[in-house]
């Protein structure tokens, strides 16, 4: 005791130097000897031991080296211990479904010739592929770095599933059908699965999920024996995502491209609930009903004026990829999970959650949402009958549903005089003398577009409208309507009665704000949606656009657009905000309407009627139709000339327009321009087209100007 | 003759085609080329390839966007004397890539690659996947000013439009 108290003594000097433990030893075995403070001031003066030179300092050298050793020793071991186990839990997680990596990996490889071959490379795949796990919460890059190590430690077992595997796969080519494989699989990974641990058994029957998504359910129950993996038939939904897309609409398309253009490699997954890929709307209500091919609702396509086709897809299948292979994917990709609603959202966590219970984590998320079509209380109360007999147009199936009904009923009511309502009432007027339909419109304001064309504009549409066939009720407010005899009967206020077989309700949107509760969103109280800055950004990896968002524009305050243009033009700079550009909605987007073939207009900015307006028109030709302009343009919509603007030579030689017989109205074609505070906010371009630049110029600009007619002749209304 | 009348708050004026020959007087404020706001067309001021340029649709973002983006930049930045003779293998492997994806990518674009390689557009890049990609509907009808002469080109972007 005593012995060890004067060695410390004599180490006190150089323990001190080298470690803090030594120090406390020191201090606390000096507390208890009265000889220690005269060793002190010697312990500040030299580092070198008063008496005992050299002896002392090897001495002191061993032991300190001994407890720096120790000190690493125990450091490593522990650190070890924690690895190990953290190992452990990695590979137990990810057994079921490690091979899935593997497999995708060979048809990558194109044919693996030799059976050795696929299996090195095999190792490496399952680094970036890891393992799609639901159970897993936890992100997967660990997860990969972590299988790479067992699968190299592992050489010997992995070695046989992978030999196995793979005379199956390159046995048959890969594209030979999915079905040898399966039978196969079942069988050889059975025993083997016995008797080696984790992945190439199960995984054998993933693979063939992976592969060919015809037959999910097949291997499935291997799995589900196995592993007790998903459930059968679910798709493995990857646990985390860099880039969220919530929504697959319009928005959310223009997002994920934007994205993809702007983060080589990124991985995009879209959520949607609706059961279809990414579409186009605006044709749901206009060229899908001009269309005279009679499979139209099951293609989906639409012949133009000059011939040329299109479908309402973005893109077709095969551009997207697979969800259980987004985090596998080498240059990445975009995935849309269809059926699928995000219920929740936990903004601190980053991550949300399906209705399936399944959640998923992400690092930037877009709301892209949309939004209901509203209803009218009348209708909502009226019960279950009446309800049968309405459609709320806006989805593909709201489209099939409705063609397929017009078919066969005698008379239809739409209730709504916007642009949903007055495209669709033109729609089905034009097919109202083919199948012995009686096509109405009613509405509250005083003409078509009431809220948005001022009056006398607004009139001369009405009339436009009527010559298509529609039976105009204007001025009408709906007061009830009961199902009487399979007709209903709709009551306005002013005692009016109309008897349809069927209802269309487009009297608005409502956004989807569902996940701003659980999100902690805010909500705007003027014109509905989320509550974003110029940026469109809500939180800071929140951002939101479309319909959804409103949004701080620049140039014409706060706002909410409810137009496709807008949808695009939004999810396209939320894309780019999301991968760092930090750019305000500055480009404005525009809109567009074409009441039948003869008459059309694009529009930009606020165009609200209660506007004071000034209307600048020179009289309308033959020439001045939108069925003229596609003509010219050489493009089908009217929208995509938009874009074709500068790479487009005209086509098609102008063929004469169809006789439209004498303008009794004055109004052919002009610019309208809406003010506000003496600057032009808004601007119609009325039988004008292919001048929207000049528009937005002016828009943006925000000048007074003193004479609008100066301002018109910018835009050459006389010319074609 | 040109008059002008007042309907409430609107006011509406009918021109003659006479009267609005005369050239506005319209003051229209300059624009910044460098404004960072703005939508930019396909070169982007700094020389850079805007690879979110409407009018490339979806050809940096698809299936084949690394192989595409590969391509042209190699095509873009080449000094050689005919351009892009270097890139041989680049233009190769964005084929091989699209032709795994023909209904992204239709068969056309065999004339349209070649195209590419050999003509010192740009744009000749957009029509090979415009055939494929419609663009969307954007307002952005941005191209630098190389394209604007290859109006050839563009007539078989809009030809190609007959997706599969």
């Amino acid at each position: 005791m005593l012995k060890c108290r004067t060695v410390w003594k004599k180490l006190a000097p150089l323990a001190r130097a080298s470690s803090t433990v030594c120090r406390q030893n020191v201090r606390r075995t000096g507390l208890n000897n009265s000889r220690i403070p005269a060793c002190v001031p010697v312990a500040h003066m030299s580092t070198g031991p008063a008496g005992g030179g050299r002896e002392n300092q090897l001495y002191v050298l061993l032991v300190g080296a001994a407890c720096v050793g120790g000190a690493i020793y125990t450091y490593r071991t522990v650190k070890g211990d924690n690895q190990r186990y953290q190992d452990r839990i990695d590979e137990i997680s990810s057994r079921p479904y490690k091979r899935a990596t593997e497999e995708p990996a060979t048809p990558i490889q194109s044919e693996p010739p030799v059976i050795p071959e696929p299996e090195p490379e095999a190792a490496p795949s399952p680094e970036p592929q890891a393992a799609p796990s639901p159970e897993e919460p936890s992100p997967l890059a660990p997860d990969a770095a972590v299988a790479a190590p067992i699968e190299t430690t592992e050489p010997p077992p992995a070695d046989e599933p992978v030999v196995v595997a793979s005379p199956e796969e390159s046995a048959e080519p890969p594209a030979a059908p999915v079905v040898e494989e399966e039978p196969s699989p079942p069988s050889e990974p059975s025993p083997a699965e016995l008797t080696e641990p984790p992945p190439a058994p199960v995984v054998e029957s993933e693979p063939a999920a992976a592969e060919s998504p015809a037959e999910p359910t097949e291997p499935q129950p291997e799995v589900v024996a196995e592993s007790g993996g998903p459930a059968p038939a679910s798709l493995k939904v990857p646990s985390h995502t860099p880039y969220l897309l919530i929504g697959g609409g319009t928005a959310s398309f223009a997002a994920a491209r934007s994205i993809r253009a702007r983060d080589p490699g990124a991985k995009v997954l879209i959520v949607t609930d609706e059961p279809d890929p990414p579409y186009m709307r605006p044709p749901l209500s206009k060229e899908l009903w001009f269309s005279n091919d009679p499979s139209v609702t099951e293609t989906l396509r639409f012949k133009q004026w000059n011939g040329k086709e299109r479908s309402i897809y973005f893109q077709p299948p095969s551009f997207y990829i697979n969800a259980e292979e987004l985090d596998g994917a080498e240059n990445g990709g975009v995935a849309v999970l269809t059926g699928k609603k995000v219920v929740h959202m936990d903004v601190r966590g980053n991550k949300i959650k399906l209705d399936d219970d399944t959640e998923i984590s992400y690092d930037k998320c877009l709301i892209a949402t949309g939004g209901v079509p509203r209803n009218l209380q009348v209708i909502e109360r009226a019960g279950e009958e009446v309800m049968k007999k309405t459609t709320l147009f806006r989805k593909i199936e709201d489209f099939k549903s409705l063609d397929k009904v017009s078919r066969n009923i005698k008379s239809i009511t739409i209730i709504g005089g916007g642009f949903l309502g007055s495209e669709l009432a033109c729609a089905l007027g034009r097919r109202s003398t083919e199948y012995d339909l009686e096509v109405v419109q009613m509405f509250p304001e005083k003409g078509n577009m009431g809220k948005v064309l001022p009056e006398y504009l607004s009139n001369w549409t009405t009339e436009k409208v009527k010559s298509e066939g529609v039976k105009v009720i204007s001025e009408a407010l709906v007061k009830s309507v009961v199902c009487k005899d399979d007709k209903l009967e709709i009551k306005l206020k002013d005692g009016r009665l109309v008897k349809t077989d069927h209802i269309v309700a487009a009297v608005g949107l409502e956004p989807n704000v569902d996940l701003a509760k659980s999100a902690g969103l805010e909500v705007d109280s003027d014109f509905g949606g989320f509550r974003v800055n110029a940026e469109l950004q809500a939180r800071s990896n929140i951002w939101v656009a479309g319909d959804a968002a409103c949004f701080y524009d620049i140039r014409l305050g706060r706002r909410r657009v409810e137009h496709h243009d807008h949808a695009v033009v939004s999810g396209r700079l939320a894309g780019e905000n999301m991968t760092g550009a930090n750019k305000p909605y500055w480009h404005q987007s525009m809109f567009w309407s074409d009441l039948g073939p003869d008459v059309g207009y694009e529009a930009i900015g606020i165009v609200d009627s209660s506007l004071p307006t000034v209307g600048v028109f020179a009289k309308a030709t033959a020439k001045d139709t939108p069925k003229a302009a596609t003509e010219k343009s050489g493009t089908g919509i009217r929208s995509e000339s938009e874009t074709e603007d500068t790479a487009i030579s005209p086509v098609a030689s102008l063929t004469p327009a169809p006789n439209v017989g004498q303008h009794k109205d004055e109004y052919g074609k002009g610019v309208i321009f809406y003010l506000r505070d003496k600057v032009v906010v808004g601007i119609i371009l009325w039988n004008v087209f292919n001048r929207m630049p000049i528009a937005r110029k002016i828009i943006k600009d925000g000048e007074e100007h003193a004479d609008l007619n100066e301002v018109a002749k910018l835009f050459n209304i006389h010319d074609d | 003759m040109s008059y002008c009348r007042q309907e409430g708050k609107d006011r509406i004026i009918f021109v003659t085609k006479e009267d609005h020959e005369a050239p506005s007087n319209a003051e229209l404020v300059a624009d910044d080329p460098n404004d960072p706001y703005e939508e930019q067309g396909l070169i982007l001021p700094n020389g850079d390839i805007n690879w979110n340029c409407p009018c490339l649709g979806g050809m940096a973002s698809g299936p084949c966007g690394s192989q595409f983006k590969e391509a042209f930049s190699c095509f873009h930045y080449s000094k050689e004397e005919v351009k892009g003779s270097e890139c041989i293998d680049n233009f190769r492997n964005m084929q091989e890539c699209m032709q795994r994806y023909p209904e992204l990518y239709p068969q056309e674009e065999d004339k349209e690659s070649s195209q590419a390689e050999a003509s010192s557009s740009s744009v000749s890049a957009a029509p090979t996947e415009g055939s494929a990609l419609p663009p969307e509907t954007d307002s952005t009808p941005a191209t630098s000013t190389s394209e604007s002469a290859v109006s050839s080109d563009s007539t078989s972007l809009i030809d190609n439009q007959t997706a599969s």
